[in-house]
């Protein structure tokens, strides 16, 4: 995974309540054996016809929001189901941090294995971003993971929250599996007594 | 100190803690479907790793599958190449797979508790939302994303922050032709869909208790939608009943120790509750869903809401969209809304005692000439075991389409879709904008409810059927 730099980009608003992973990435774009290339897919019946033709009124088909970098989203952002396809898309398409008052847990889960920034803000500080966003590629919003801010095109500074090792995770790229079989020890110690006391698992 | 249930589970399950408080917890069953495993193995090829507990592992093939002419293979080349290649992937890696034909083969989530794969007191995860299903045993299950598959397959572990703990209290009992579905369905309209986040639930009360195995499966299947990655259910005798005997079930003195470990599993007096909410089953309605949001639910007795006197901007807006969505007007009486499909089946309500319940309803009385309906049993074995009670029959000669064991229509990734528009009564767990297929509208019903509004062409209030 790629070690998650300071973003400075521009905002795109999403301001729609409870955008779940059916909305993200529809069902037909999972049959694919990848995980590369759903970008192209990424909101799919909300940013395109059932013909295939662009839906103008749709946030990324907007041309100040093409190259857009962050999301700003409504409340529960990501709730439904576990696929992963939801973040391959949303990473695929350029996006690196979505901001949102709340996350489905999976979906925040996913987030963080794929280089994504999941930014939990107040209603308050969302409605600001959210504004700032609506103004385009005019706009542009700062997000510096390693100092934990986030400044707009006003020069205002807002601070966030993160799990310290997803941080540390997400800054420097780093493989959990790889992480974790380190504790290749402990894991085979933990076996050998669950098998004694617990034999029929 | 008291502990929950959940608690107790956490804690026979750690492996690691590290100095940040994030835990390395032990996975004890892993369920494998096409959809969501093929990266995840890939990962493995990439890097050299194996499978560190295939007997741990069990694969089976669902969401693409058709649900019929299924000797004839899968049309569809790409859903095609996806089962093709967890068939694969099984086979190199040493886990155990349920092909297509399998009398076994199922919606994953039915599966595992058919096969006594699913016990309580494990932690269980799978690629898919619905895993909290199995919470219904005891057992410590939810969901996982890909990368999560790929880790819990190379190292039998997950890295894990411990969430908080919610008591769902369902008091009184259940009125006639009221079932588990309408219990989840009020509390999700009661918590709302991201109410759960961050929690898991444990369901009690004298409602849970007396529901079957196959009730409580589908309370915990619906966690998910309200935010929870897992519901838990105490295990009882009712539990033991279901498990003993099953192919994977502990045997001999096995499985006296293990029911004597499962005993201890339940929440101890007195223990901690972060959250407590509580619903009264016995005044309790058939519920259903209006809009494109699980958590938009309405008694059969009501109306579609009118967003106008709705005085959050926001909300207003969400409700305006579902209503536009699926085509309704504000203040339409539930039961003159007429339905064009119904499918009865998916991992929420795919269960014998689903079946039952609907060709009771269906029994003697003939689908609505302007319905197509749909019955698409959980596995091979709920589908046997239905014929040999004669469902089948009774389904049929009703006017049902009797199908092949599979997700279908629930997210309608293989042939079984909505088209532009229709509007279907669903027994499965998601009423979002183009779940069963693009422009599709979805109103989530008990099985019940769904053979009743088949019959009627419309929704009708079960309890006066």
């Amino acid at each position: 995974m790629d070690k998650f730099k300071k973003v400075d980009g521009v905002a795109a608003p999403l301001p729609i309540l409870n955008v779940d992973t059916d909305m993200i990435i529809p069902k037909q774009f999972l049959k694919t054996i990848k995980r590369t290339g759903l970008g192209k897919n990424l909101f799919d019946e909300m940013r395109f016809t059932k013909e295939g033709a662009e839906i103008p009124d749709f946030v990324l088909n907007k041309p100040q929001y093409r190259n857009a970098e962050i999301l700003v989203a409504g409340d529960n952002f990501g709730c439904g189901s576990s696929r992963e396809h939801a973040p391959w898309a949303i990473a695929d398409f350029g996006i690196k941090v979505i901001i949102s008052t709340s996350f489905a847990d999976i979906f925040y889960n996913n987030c963080f294995k794929n280089g994504i920034l999941p930014i939990k803000l107040s209603q308050s500080d969302v409605d600001k971003l959210m504004d700032d966003a609506e103004r385009g590629a005019n706009a542009t919003v700062s997000v510096d993971l390693e100092a934990q801010e986030i400044k707009g095109p006003d020069g205002g500074t807002i601070s966030f929250d993160i799990d310290p090792f997803r941080k540390h995770c997400l800054l420097e790229g780093l493989d959990d599996v790889g992480l974790t079989l380190q504790k290749e020890e402990k894991i085979t110690s933990f076996e050998k007594t669950r098998a004694s006391e617990q034999p029929w698992l | 100190m008291a502990r929950t249930m959940y608690d107790k589970i956490w804690d026979a399950h750690m492996v690691d803690v590290q100095d940040d408080g994030t835990c390395l917890l032990y996975i004890d069953r892993h369920l494998v479907h096409e959809v969501t495993s093929p990266q995840a193995f890939e990962g493995l090829r990439m890097s050299g790793r194996k499978v560190r507990a295939p007997e741990k592992t069990l694969a089976v093939a669902d969401h693409n599958v058709p649900t019929e002419g299924r000797a004839n293979g899968i049309a569809d080349e790409e859903s095609r190449i996806q089962v093709e290649t967890l068939e694969k992937n099984a086979k190199d890696f040493g886990v155990e797979y349920l092909e297509m034909l399998d009398i076994r083969q199922g919606v994953v989530h039915i599966v595992g508790p058919e096969q006594g794969f699913t016990l309580p007191g494990t932690t269980i995860v799978c690629g898919d939302s619905h895993t909290s299903t199995h919470g219904a045993f005891g057992a410590l299950a939810h969901g996982i994303g890909t990368s999560e598959v790929e880790h819990v397959l190379a190292t039998q572990t997950l890295i894990q922050s411990k969430a908080k703990n919610m008591k769902i209290e369902v008091t009184g009992a259940l009125p006639d032709h009221v079932t588990a579905k309408d219990i989840i369905l009020a509390v999700i309209g009661e918590i709302g869909t991201a109410g759960g986040t961050g929690y898991v639930m444990e369901y009690t009360g004298e409602a849970i208790q007396a529901l079957s195995m196959e009730g409580r499966m589908t309370v915990c299947n619906m966690s998910i939608e309200g935010g929870a990655r897992a519901g838990l259910i105490a295990p009882d005798e009712k539990t033991f009943e279901y498990l003993k005997g099953r192919p994977r079930s502990p045997q001999g003195a096995d499985w006296d120790a293990a029911v004597a470990y499962w005993k201890t599993l339940p929440t101890d007096e007195g223990a901690h509750f972060d959250k407590v909410v509580t619903l009264d089953a016995s005044n309790l309605p058939p519920t259903l869903t209006w809009g494109t949001s699980p958590e938009n639910v309405v008694s059969i007795e009501g109306s579609v809401p009118d967003p106008s006197k709705i005085e959050d901007a926001a909300k207003r807006t969400a409700v305006e969209r579902s209503l536009a969505y699926m085509g309704l007007e504000a203040n339409t009486k539930m039961t003159d809304i007429k339905i064009d499909r119904a499918f009865i089946g998916s991992c929420t309500n795919g269960r014998i005692e689903d079946i039952r319940e609907v060709a009771r309803v269906a029994k003697g009385k003939k689908v609505a000439s302007t319905v197509s309906a749909m019955v698409v049993p959980g596995s091979g074995l709920v589908k046997e075991q239905a014929e040999q009670e004669g469902l089948d029959k009774i389904l049929i000669e009703a006017g049902f389409d009797w199908r092949e064991p599979g997700c279908s229509m629930c997210l309608a990734m293989n042939a079984d879709k909505l088209a532009e528009g229709e509007r279907c009564a669903s027994t499965s767990n998601r009423n979002f904008e183009g779940r069963q297929g693009r422009g599709g509208r979805t109103h989530l019903v008990s099985p019940e409810m769904a053979a009743a509004a088949a019959i009627a062409g419309h929704f009708v209030d079960v309890r006066k059927v």
